[in-house]
């Protein structure tokens, strides 16, 4: 039985052809976005400061840190001021800040379409902070 | 071994579930402390505190409904409560209501007329054993250690169990988004989105920063906020010289705002 089974015939591959050009086909598509794309890379986004942010310097914490980091830090924020009435952040040099994304974060950093718009929509996050934080407290 | 097709697509098979569960696997070894930074903070100096808040509403002083708009209209402009003219759309952190449908188990049908016709303010009693915070499956209503019931709009997921829970209706739900319908934006405080349960706060925000709840400051006296556990405070010597009554207490759910009458 199993010798008729292994025989010749059976590995043979029936329409060669057609099924090595349907799987190029495949590959081509599949790959697209790929191909596609090749070399179109966008350009990485420099956010813009607004003055009020140039002369403060330094964020709540150093740039590197608030740069991958922001969101976690925002996260943490959110659990002190609600959950534990802490509102006052000590930053690792001992400097004190409120902890506020409408009133802090927001107010040096005004200018949400070429601040926070150009990385998220480069990352392609959309994250809903806006939906209830007033992007602009100053301005409108 | 012999390689026929039948082991081929088994492998195969075996390989794409081993690779498409990684991400899974991953995901479930992820430590959740990790996405909670540990941060340095404190609360600012000025903040008043209290082991269990609460309010005293002398409703001898308001006549009509026109002395309840100052403290409906702060509360409603700081916060950014929208205006929906469509009464099921409503959002109230503050509001109006009846003797009878305020108290309904103390109203009879000979009810004395000064109270029958008086208006009484309501708001969320912020009670010592919430039924909102029981029911809230995802721990965004909760009980903070001095007694108030706070929201973290962040976590809500518009569920409105909590809505149904309540007795007091002193929840609503932005049913569309609420920006629109706010007159006047209220910059220093966030609004709401469309799908969010929301509700008065006790002011939250203005105790962390010394002030008195906005209702309490634009009542003239009428409304008066303190330390419900404190011995010497005003709402206890209030309490003490007056009698006062609460909404619907046979629930057992506690309220924190006593009624002047």
């Amino acid at each position: 039985m199993s010798d008729n089974h292994h025989d010749k015939e059976d590995k043979k591959m029936y329409n060669k052809g057609e099924v090595i050009t349907g799987i190029v086909i495949f590959l081509v598509i599949f790959a697209f976005p790929f191909w596609y794309n090749m070399g179109k890379a966008a350009p990485v986004p420099q956010p813009e400061l607004t003055e009020k942010a140039k002369a403060a310097k330094e964020c709540v914490e150093p740039k590197a840190f608030m740069k991958t980091e922001h969101m976690q830090i925002l996260n943490s924020w959110r659990n002190s001021v609600v959950r534990n009435k802490n509102r006052l952040y000590i930053n690792s040099s001992n400097k004190e800040f409120d902890m506020s994304l409408s009133n802090n974060c927001l107010d040096c950093h005004s200018n949400k379409a070429e601040f926070c718009d150009k990385c998220h929509t480069y990352a392609s996050v959309t994250p809903y902070c806006f939906d209830c934080h007033i992007d602009n407290p100053k301005e409108k | 071994m012999e390689n026929s097709r039948r082991n081929f697509l088994k492998i195969a098979g075996i390989s794409a579930l081993g690779l498409s569960a990684t991400p899974v696997l991953d995901a479930f070894a992820l430590d959740i402390s990790m996405l909670d930074m540990k941060i340095n903070a404190t609360p600012g100096k000025d903040a008043i505190t209290a082991k269990r808040w609460g309010m005293v509403i002398d409703t001898r002083k308001f006549e009509s409904e026109e002395d309840l708009k100052p403290m409906i209209e702060a509360c409603h402009k700081i916060h950014n409560v929208p205006v929906l003219e469509n009464k099921r759309h409503e959002i109230k952190w503050i509001w109006e209501e009846e003797f009878k449908h305020a108290f309904p188990n103390l109203e009879h049908e000979y009810v004395n007329e000064s109270v029958e016709h008086l208006p009484f303010l309501v708001l969320c009693n912020h009670c010592k054993d919430a039924p909102c915070v029981r029911a809230c499956p995802t721990k965004a209503t909760f009980k903070r250690e001095d007694g108030i019931i706070l929201m973290d709009f962040h976590r809500c997921i518009g569920c409105r169990f909590c809505m149904a829970a309540c007795p007091y209706g002193s929840r609503s739900f932005n049913f569309r988004d609420p920006r629109p319908f706010i007159k006047d934006i209220n910059k220093k405080f966030p609004t709401r989105a469309r799908g969010v349960v929301e509700k008065c706060n006790f002011c939250a925000e203005r105790l962390a920063v010394g002030q008195q709840p906005a209702c309490v400051e634009a009542s003239k006296g009428a409304l008066v906020f303190g330390d419900l556990e404190n011995p010497e405070s005003e709402v206890r010597r209030l309490l003490k010289t007056n009698y006062t009554i609460r909404r619907k207490v046979a629930l057992g759910t506690g309220p924190s705002v006593y009624y002047i009458v």
